[in-house]
């Protein structure tokens, strides 16, 4: 998604801004830059993001998912997302936010703000678009199909967990292909011998409007299973739509560009870790007193007497 | 399709078709009374048999089968499969509950679907709501705003003898908001329940479904409970 700022008031001097940063760790899916101007004194900012169109035509996947479906899909339903998600958001501390960010805060671990639904939606939707492509199918190769050998038994052994998801997703959801890399996320824990083995594929799916980006899991590949999707092609007949979204439509090059940076990001995250905690090792060879979490009813108790 | 009884018993109202198959009670599709056209333009035909013939019917195909297998494991003491089965029993045995209410929620237009409600339960919709346009009108703005599939439901707080307007998720039965909630009107908003005909425009289908809903047989449930 790319933002774009306008600007509600007159002035003179504008100054070129950040997108507001919730986490350390953000996460860069694409180069999803907050462009946005700050009114010199005024302290108003406000960011619009936009519609982005699948990267191909609304007949290019025909006849496998209908022109119609993209058009009400795309047209209808993910607009409707991109324009509710600005008004709501327009003037809170949600403006100008990335949208990922966006979806993180409001997924608030679980106890969902409003904003969450259409945030993770528009997500949800740029990333179904950029999964097929004309004339998809077709089999992984490389480093995945290699990685998906060693976690699914076998590609078919993949497909069939992937399809068994996508059908009992009840209601409405997603199924994924994601790349996990298993990381205790306590202080004071570590992981005492990481390896390759603790990064792998999973197959997970979510209801409505979650995705794995919440669980903090590398999204590589989705299907939506929400009615809508498939609907006005197939009706009621979800497991033929299934079938011929992995037989005709998944675009394996997306996948595995995906998972590449998804490698990267994680080798990139060991090294940070591997930084600290030699800082660490550090302070304490040094007799400085290493960080230590207190919990606060500890810091109440000491204040209390 | 599964063998009928001669005669169809009803539970609580709701026709419910269950035979008797090794001992343990399976259920099969009530027919509509009503042909799938008979709800046009309001809901078209299409939407009808698909919905009828194949959405119910996989509820309840999917809920003979967890029922049978819920059987097996409780006979072996299997707990880990019963409580396994559990999802499944409440998604599909809650979409058999769910639906056959609904059919009976709608009527033609002959038959007086439209037709605003007389008597006592007229009278609770004016105390409980103002006036049956703000009814439908808080209705409409529930079963809008509700995100993924689900249901719109009056019912009646048979304790407290209130009318309520409640959602419930996927196929949860309204009992599932509250052991005293008895439903009255139930407005399935799945998207397979409109697609076809009104696409994304949920809000239009919330208008239109009023011209066919059925208020007589929500009196005499409500009567029923609030006699």
């Amino acid at each position: 998604m790319v933002a774009t700022a306008t600007s509600t008031l007159l002035t003179s001097s504008f100054l070129p801004c950040q997108g507001l940063r919730v986490s350390t760790r953000s996460l860069q899916w694409r180069k999803n830059e907050t462009n946005c101007t700050r009114k010199a004194g005024s302290r108003i900012i406000t960011a619009k993001l936009e519609l982005r169109p699948p990267p191909y035509s609304m007949n290019a996947l025909e006849p496998h998912m209908s022109r119609k479906t993209l058009e009400y899909h795309w047209g209808k339903h993910h607009r409707g997302y991109v324009e509710n998600l600005n008004k709501q958001i327009m003037g809170t501390e949600l403006d100008g936010m990335t949208l990922e960010d966006i979806i993180i805060v409001s997924y608030n671990k679980g106890d969902l703000l409003p904003a969450f639904n259409n945030a993770a939606q528009i997500w949800n939707h740029d990333f179904f678009w950029e999964s097929m492509k004309p004339g998809g199918g077709g089999n992984p190769s490389g480093d995945l199909l290699e990685l998906i050998d060693r976690d699914f038994g076998s590609f078919e052994g993949f497909v069939k967990e992937f399809k068994s998801a996508a059908s009992t997703q009840f209601g409405s959801g997603w199924a994924w292909l994601a790349y996990k890399a298993n990381r205790l996320d306590v202080g004071n824990a570590v992981n005492p011998r990481p390896s390759d083995e603790d990064k792998k594929l999973v197959v997970v799916k979510s209801h409505n409007a979650v995705n794995p980006l919440v669980w903090d899991y590398s999204p590589l590949l989705t299907i939506d299973v929400w009615e809508h999707a498939y609907y006005l092609d197939f009706q009621n007949k979800r497991a033929d739509y299934i079938s011929i979204f992995m037989e005709k439509l998944v675009s394996w090059e997306a996948v595995s560009s995906r998972f590449e940076m998804a490698k990267a990001r994680a080798a990139e995250r060991e090294r940070e870790e591997e930084r600290r905690r030699e800082e660490e090792e550090e302070q304490s060879a040094n007799g400085e007193p290493v960080e230590m979490y207190l919990d606060s009813s500890d810091t109440d108790a000491s204040e209390a007497e | 399709m599964a063998l009928r009884t001669l005669t169809r018993k009803t539970l609580g109202g709701v026709g419910l078709g269950f035979q008797q198959l090794r001992g343990l009670q399976t259920f099969s599709l009530p027919d509509l009374p009503y042909d799938y056209g008979a709800l046009e333009p309001a809901i078209s035909g299409e939407i009808m048999q698909l919905h009828h013939q194949k959405h119910h019917q996989t509820y309840i195909t999917n809920y003979n089968k967890a029922l049978e297998q819920l059987e097996d494991a409780m006979n072996k003491g299997d707990s880990s499969t019963v409580v396994k089965l559990q999802s499944a029993i409440k998604f599909n045995g809650g979409g058999h509950i769910n639906h056959s209410i609904f059919w009976k929620n709608l009527a033609s237009v002959h038959e007086g679907g439209g037709e605003p409600p007389k008597g006592s339960l007229g009278w609770a919709v004016d105390t409980n709501f103002g006036s049956l346009e703000a009814l439908v009108q808080k209705m409409g703005a529930e079963g809008a705003a509700l995100q993924g599939s689900g249901w719109v439901w009056l019912g009646v707080d048979k304790e407290l003898k209130k009318l309520v307007i409640e959602t419930t998720a996927n196929q949860d039965p309204l009992v599932t908001k509250g052991p005293t909630l008895v439903p009255l009107i139930g407005i399935d908003v799945w998207e397979h329940a409109y697609y076809l005909q009104y696409k994304n425009v949920r809000p239009d289908y919330l208008k239109n479904i009023w011209k066919v809903i059925n208020w007589k047989y929500a009196s005499e449930v409500y009567e029923k409970e609030c006699p």
